[in-house]
């Protein structure tokens, strides 16, 4: 008896302990496959790895997506060493080799985000769940992009925003997975204000014509918060539909309004029809209060300038980037972009190139596609040569810092692009704000 | 006052483009009995007439960009600059003008080649399938304007010397009441247009024979006419009337391909609140519902009821739905 339980104890322990090793390596196992196989959504397998291009094709800011998309294929001409490597050839703390990224060609599938929301979440779940993206980048609403970035956040892909300005997007929208090269509202009026003071006092009766949806809101808020501060008041802020065509019912009350300054809180087509109704209501030929009426536009860009055409000469705004930045990084891309296309890149282009190149950038840096190690590349990552001067993703918001430009429409061009005239380079300190300000949390990274 | 009259010139400038296209609509939907979901796709293939003819008097030789030193980029210059200097200048600057020109024989064709061709085979099947069949038209047009001209918006300017905008205040002793020229421009335009077509349609005998047609089509066929013939040619006329409007709306609101879809909707509601079938109720009710979106527009409205400016044409729509069916001047 007690041998058989010497026996029975013996082979149970030694049975025991085989059955563990065999049982963890059999658990194991699978797991570490398992692990290794979905270790991210979209791992890149062969030798190509897929970039989401979700940009819009029609719809109020189709202009931009068209620029946008000529921007993508050549940062992915250049990341895949051809061409001349346009801003591969500025940028600082660079880890890219221009064969690729990590060793695989890049290769792009793009969406159509419509201007929007559940559109573009729509191609963008496409291109996740049926082309295998691994990144999604792109859009030129602000409203778009706080949707997809939170989609993608939820699935854990990263998201580099295109053209997006409102401070949501990196504030109380902000997202881990989010990143936003592109300056915000904050940053605008921050700039703009003191622009404003000198050209036309600080004794000004402001009227806001706002797009109603978060971008729109964003901008009226940073716009009236800085010009209120120099001793403007605001008249009234009027929400208008994006995409609403003719805005003469919103203009003809401003005429006898007591405002001596319009703000266009528009952006693309609906600034381009809502300025040129301005004009032809003959606003910048009236007298107000004693004063020359002024129009502004906050967030200008070439193309919107070009759509507007004559009415924008004069006019004051702010811009992320213009083709005439005579820095090294910035003829790199305007000379690639114009040998490739004919015509200079639009500030929409430049912000969606760079974002392709620093998504890269991290992927090399950090050895791995993995979302998670991704986002540690980028936070907090400080980079030059890529046309704005020295610039910094900030780690708490996932916000790049930078100067901001002021401009107005220019009066003599010099060239048929030569539309905006850089009035000012406001310093990266003057606009910086704490994140906390804008509230919002960023989350985790899960993979 | 002054704040009041221009929302109500604004409002009648609006009225003047819903009445035009409401007023072909309810004309097809008078004589043919069909309800033609393409109308809107009529008012924007008249601006894309415009646009043709800008692309064709700017048709331009490519000089190098010498300002330029970056890339290779290239100036385009119109051929009817270069030929005739200043001449050809004023030529281009009168597009819109020429465009009203060329759309006339160029709608009636549209017209008569989407009633003969499709719309005639729908006559006797239901409004259903009507609406599906014309949508459906209205859908593959624009996309061959789409694959055309692009998904952009094209800016097409006004003649130079009715570009700015009139002090029409001082006219009345008011001041302020400034005004585009050329949004005045379109609402005597679309207020001609809709004269010449009830003087077409009442001072003619072909006009005659349409009405008689639209009271009582088997009676005038048993007298021999053929009025199926005539309301082939109403249905170019109003092809015609949309695409006037859709050329004289392009320096107003710069044309694209969606544009047409934009409008019909509106059209649809003027069509219904007019009384579906009457001419007269198209007209009043695309003045009317144009003042009432621009009166309530008004800050002073909208503080009180805010986004009512969004909504007042489709709730005026519900309630004429509601109290009188058969719409303002519709007939039981």
């Amino acid at each position: 008896m007690s041998d058989e339980i010497k026996k029975f104890g013996t082979l149970s322990r030694r049975g025991f302990l085989k059955a563990s090793v065999a049982g963890a390596a059999v658990t194991a196992a699978p797991t570490i496959l398992i692990n290794k196989a979905h270790a991210y959504i979209n791992e890149p397998k062969g030798g190509t790895v897929t970039l989401g291009f979700n940009v819009p094709q029609t719809g109020a800011y189709a202009d931009e997506g068209a620029d946008e998309l000529r921007a993508y294929k050549l940062a992915v001409k250049h990341l895949n060493g051809e061409g001349d490597g346009g801003m591969l050839n500025t940028m600082t703390n660079k880890a890219l080799t221009g064969n690729g990224v990590l060793g695989k060609k890049v290769a792009y599938v793009t969406g159509d985000t419509q201007t929007k929301s559940d559109a573009a979440r729509a191609s963008a779940k496409r291109m996740i769940e049926k082309d295998g993206a691994i990144m999604i980048t792109g859009g030129s609403s602000s409203g778009v992009a706080v949707a997809v970035q939170s989609l993608c956040h939820e699935v854990g892909v990263i998201f580099m925003a295109g053209l997006t300005h409102s401070n949501d997007t990196t504030g109380k929208d902000k997202r881990k997975y989010g990143f936003r090269h592109f300056f915000n509202t904050e940053m605008s009026g921050a700039a703009l204000a003191p622009v404003l003071e000198k050209e036309f006092g600080n004794d000004r009766v402001a009227y806001h014509l706002t797009a109603d949806y978060t971008w729109g809101w964003s901008q009226e808020g940073s716009i009236k918060k800085y010009t209120e501060a120099l001793g403007w008041k605001t008249k009234a802020a009027v929400r208008t539909p994006l995409g609403a065509g003719d805005f003469s019912q919103y203009i003809t009350p401003v005429l006898n309004s007591g405002a001596d300054v319009l703000v266009l809180n528009h952006y693309g087509k609906d600034m381009v029809n809502s300025l040129t109704q301005a004009v032809q209501f003959g606003l910048r030929d009236k007298m107000v209060n004693g004063k020359q009426f002024q129009i502004v536009v906050p967030l200008f860009s070439r193309l919107m300038a070009q759509g507007a055409g004559e009415n924008i000469k004069g006019i004051y705004g702010s811009t992320n980037w213009n083709w005439s930045l005579t820095d090294e990084g910035s003829r790199a891309f305007v000379k690639s972009f114009g040998a490739e296309y004919g015509f200079p890149p639009s500030q929409a282009a430049h912000t969606c190139y760079v974002q392709t190149l620093l998504y890269a950038n991290a992927c090399q840096m950090a050895g791995t596609f993995n979302p998670c190690g991704v986002i540690e590349a980028l936070e907090g990552f400080e980079f030059d040569g890529m046309g704005n001067g020295p610039t910094e993703y900030r780690a708490d918001d996932h916000q790049c810092f930078k100067d901001v430009l002021v401009v107005r429409g220019n009066e003599n061009p010099s060239s048929q692009f030569d539309l905006l005239k850089v009035v000012q380079v406001t310093p990266r300190a003057q606009v910086e704000y704490p994140a906390s300000m804008l509230g919002g949390e960023l989350g985790e990274c899960r993979a | 006052m002054e704040a009041l009259l221009l929302q109500v010139l604004n409002g009648l400038d609006k009225g003047g483009a819903y009445a035009l296209i409401a007023l072909g609509l309810t004309l097809v939907f008078g004589t043919l009995g069909v309800v033609n979901f393409a109308h809107g796709a009529l008012f924007m293939l008249g601006a894309f007439v415009a646009v043709s003819v800008q692309n064709v008097l700017t048709i331009s030789k490519k000089v190098k960009d010498e300002s330029i030193t970056f890339f290779d980029a290239y100036k385009e210059t119109p051929y009817l600059e270069i030929w005739w200097g200043d001449f050809g200048s004023l030529i281009i600057d009168f597009s819109v003008p020429i465009a009203i020109l060329v759309a006339i024989p160029v709608m009636l064709l549209i017209g008569l080649a989407m009633e003969r061709g499709l719309v005639r085979h729908f006559y006797k099947r239901e409004h259903a399938d009507q609406i599906l069949v014309t949508f459906g038209l209205a859908i593959v047009l624009q996309e061959i304007v789409k694959a055309n001209f692009g998904a952009n918006p094209i800016p097409i300017s006004a003649p130079d010397a009715v570009a700015g905008s009139v002090d029409i205040g001082s006219m009345f002793g008011l001041t302020g009441v400034v005004y585009p020229w050329w949004r005045i421009l379109y609402l005597c335009f679309s207020l001609a247009v809709i004269a010449g077509v009830f003087a077409f349609l009442h001072m003619t005998t072909f006009g005659m024979v349409v009405r008689a047609g639209m009271h009582d089509r088997e009676t005038v066929g048993l007298l021999g006419i053929d009025i199926q013939r005539r309301f082939t040619i109403v249905f170019g006329l109003a092809a015609v009337v949309a695409g006037l409007a859709g050329v004289m709306y392009t320096p107003i609101l710069p044309p694209d391909y969606h544009m047409g879809m934009d409008f019909l909707v509106l059209s649809f509601v003027v069509v219904v609140v007019g009384g579906m079938g009457s001419l007269p109720g198209a007209v009043a009710a695309g003045f009317l519902l144009g003042i009432l979106q621009s009166f309530f527009s008004m800050n002073e409205v909208k503080q009180y009821l805010p986004g009512i400016d969004q909504i007042i044409i489709y709730l005026v729509a519900v309630i004429i739905l509601l109290v009188r069916p058969r719409g303002l001047m519709g007939k039981d």
